[in-house]
């Protein structure tokens, strides 16, 4: 358990949050610029001076009731910032070394070199951090948090300085960080496709407070939260690859609990690879009977569970339940009223294959 | 040249060298702790380094004279732990020096400490350097170009100084007499062939200190470019 209770005034607002984050997998602070998300890592890290306590299974790194207060230097995390801060005067293969040397060898518990496999920096390490692209600059900064094999991992919008491309090339390796190794992540980030991508639990800011907290897939899925209002609402769902059609270059992608499957376009992956798809909220269709002719490739039975009101009167936000698993649509008002949508009633959820990449 | 004028280039390369290593010694942590600083004194600290750049060397030599005589603080304390007293010795040039020469050593550090972001040495502190460790792995190679501007500076200004020499040291040869002073004494004289040498090998020395600043400040660039 990540505890956080911080309390600190910044300019415009004061940050006050109190904060029980699960020490496995990642959580996302997620909120506007300005929100105190920063703040918040900062402060866990000890370099913002906030009041309050901070504390990492049962390791105290702040306490003011009892005037502990760790030093940066002597707590056990990696800290990756949105520029990678490399040091200018030494090699890559130096940087990776400086937290390196600065650990005792028997509290090592990830080898630099599968920091070095895992970032895929092999080919870096003569060369200087100004002759680095910034992808290459952010994945050795990332190697180099990871050699000191951190208890916790700080990530501060690694992604944000990086353009479309840059992101493309450095994501699969933090989602990889994130499959093959169990340092709990704390992510800073105002980018809800990189959150859904990553993150396992969310965490909700708005000057500087917490609006909600909980498990990222049922969090994405609440109508009464400002993640639901945007453009790229949605839900997030795990699943396992089952089978690949060649013939169509199309996969099937098993959801969890049994609740059905999703036909997406083909991402390459072998059966069984496990996978997150995003599904957009409007992306989904309802229908109150099932569909014959129509090119939409997904059709799963579903429970109505919630219908709100969207950001323009003319949409509407509903959650179904296909199993256990929660998908929002957005439709317009007409045809929830069309439909006469109502919580409890059995509708078919729709999904344009086409819409999915896994 | 005379073995007198040999003798004032050899007393004058012994103050530069000693002022300067003092002043890096002594000037470093200041300029660390100058760059750092959120105090709300900083302007005060910063105006008091800066002081010797805008007051006439005399007025400065003047005070340090006072400061340094029989009835001084500086001179008493010096009397009483039996180190004698400081005007017209070496130590006394050696002194006056190193408060003539701060700022030229100073600020150069500290101008390049400040340019270190902060973020640089937080990721440090994040990587597990201690403070004192983060300064001597981070913060100074990173300031090595001041480092290099601050030490030949300070050492060619210590060898200019004439002003505060006359206040505190005097004419003593072989004990005092440094290269401005001999020069001084040879256009008194009269003796212009014997000032040429020495004002003439004062402006070699100075372009000579110059050209190597430069150079020694470039090769990370140049580097660079090959790289390229």
């Amino acid at each position: 358990m990540i505890e956080a209770r911080l309390h600190l005034p910044r300019d415009g607002f004061v940050l006050d949050v109190d904060l029980a984050l699960p020490s496995r997998g990642v959580s996302a602070l997620f909120g506007p610029s300005g929100c105190g998300k920063t703040t918040v890592l900062r402060a866990l890290a000890g370099l913002a001076p906030a009041a309050g306590r901070v504390a990492l299974d049962g390791r105290v790194w702040q306490d003011d009731a009892s005037r502990c207060f760790v030093p940066t230097h002597r707590r056990e995390l990696g800290y990756v910032l949105q520029e990678a801060a490399l040091f200018p005067h030494l090699d890559v293969r130096r940087n990776l070394d400086y937290g390196l040397r600065r650990v005792a060898p028997q509290r090592r518990r990830i080898a630099l070199e599968q920091a070095i496999e895992l970032l895929g920096i092999g080919g870096l390490m003569a060369r200087r951090p100004d002759t680095l692209s910034g992808g290459e600059r952010q994945r050795v900064a990332i190697a180099r948090a990871l050699a000191t094999s951190p208890a916790l991992l700080l990530m501060d919008e690694p992604l944000a300085a990086l353009d479309a491309a840059r992101k493309a090339e450095v994501l699969p390796y933090l989602k990889r960080l994130h499959r093959e190794l169990s340092i709990p992540v704390v992510y800073v980030s105002h980018a809800l496709d990189e959150v859904a991508q990553l993150a396992d639990h969310l965490v909700l800011m708005a000057q500087g407070r917490v609006l909600a907290s909980g498990a990222l897939a049922e969090m994405l899925s609440r109508l009464d939260l400002p993640t639901a209002r945007g453009e790229d609402a949605g839900v997030v769902l795990d699943a396992v690859v089952a089978e690949r059609d060649a013939a169509w270059q199309l996969a099937r992608l098993q959801l969890g609990g049994g609740a059905g499957s999703l036909w997406t376009r083909d991402g390459g992956l072998p059966p069984g690879s496990a996978v997150r798809v995003r599904v957009l909220a409007r992306d989904v269709s309802l229908a109150v009977t099932a569909q014959a002719g129509s090119s939409i490739g997904n059709q799963l039975p579903a429970t109505v569970e919630l219908i709100a009101d969207d950001e323009h009167p003319a949409l509407a936000l509903v959650r179904v339940r296909i199993g256990a698993l929660p998908l929002v649509a957005r439709l317009t008002r007409r045809s929830a009223h069309a439909l006469g949508l109502q919580p409890g009633q059995p509708v078919w959820a729709q999904v344009k294959t086409v819409a999915l990449v896994p | 040249m005379t073995a007198a004028d040999w003798s004032a280039v050899r007393l004058t390369a012994e103050l530069a060298a000693l002022t300067t290593l003092i002043l890096l010694i002594v000037g470093t942590p200041l300029a660390w702790g100058l760059a750092r600083t959120r105090s709300r004194f900083k302007p005060l600290w910063a105006a008091l380094v800066a002081m010797p750049l805008v007051l006439p060397p005399t007025v400065l030599g003047f005070y340090l004279l006072l400061l340094m005589g029989p009835q001084g603080l500086v001179g008493q304390l010096t009397q009483a732990l039996g180190l004698g007293r400081l005007p017209f010795t070496f130590a006394g040039l050696v002194v006056a020096s190193v408060i003539y020469s701060l700022p030229f050593v100073v600020q150069p550090l500290q101008q390049a400490f400040e340019a270190i972001p902060e973020r640089t040495l937080e990721a440090a502190a994040t990587l597990r350097a201690a403070p004192l460790d983060r300064f001597f792995s981070i913060a100074l190679p990173l300031a090595r170009p001041g480092l290099v501007t601050a030490a030949m500076l300070g050492f060619a200004h210590t060898v200019g100084e004439f002003g505060v020499v006359l206040m505190i040291g005097g004419n003593i040869p072989d004990k005092t007499r440094v290269l401005s002073v001999a020069l001084y004494d040879h256009v008194e004289a009269m003796e212009f062939a014997a000032a040429h040498r020495l004002a003439g090998g004062m402006v070699v020395f100075a372009l000579l200190v110059l050209v190597a600043l430069y150079a020694l400040n470039r090769p990370r660039q140049a580097g660079r470019e090959a790289l390229r």
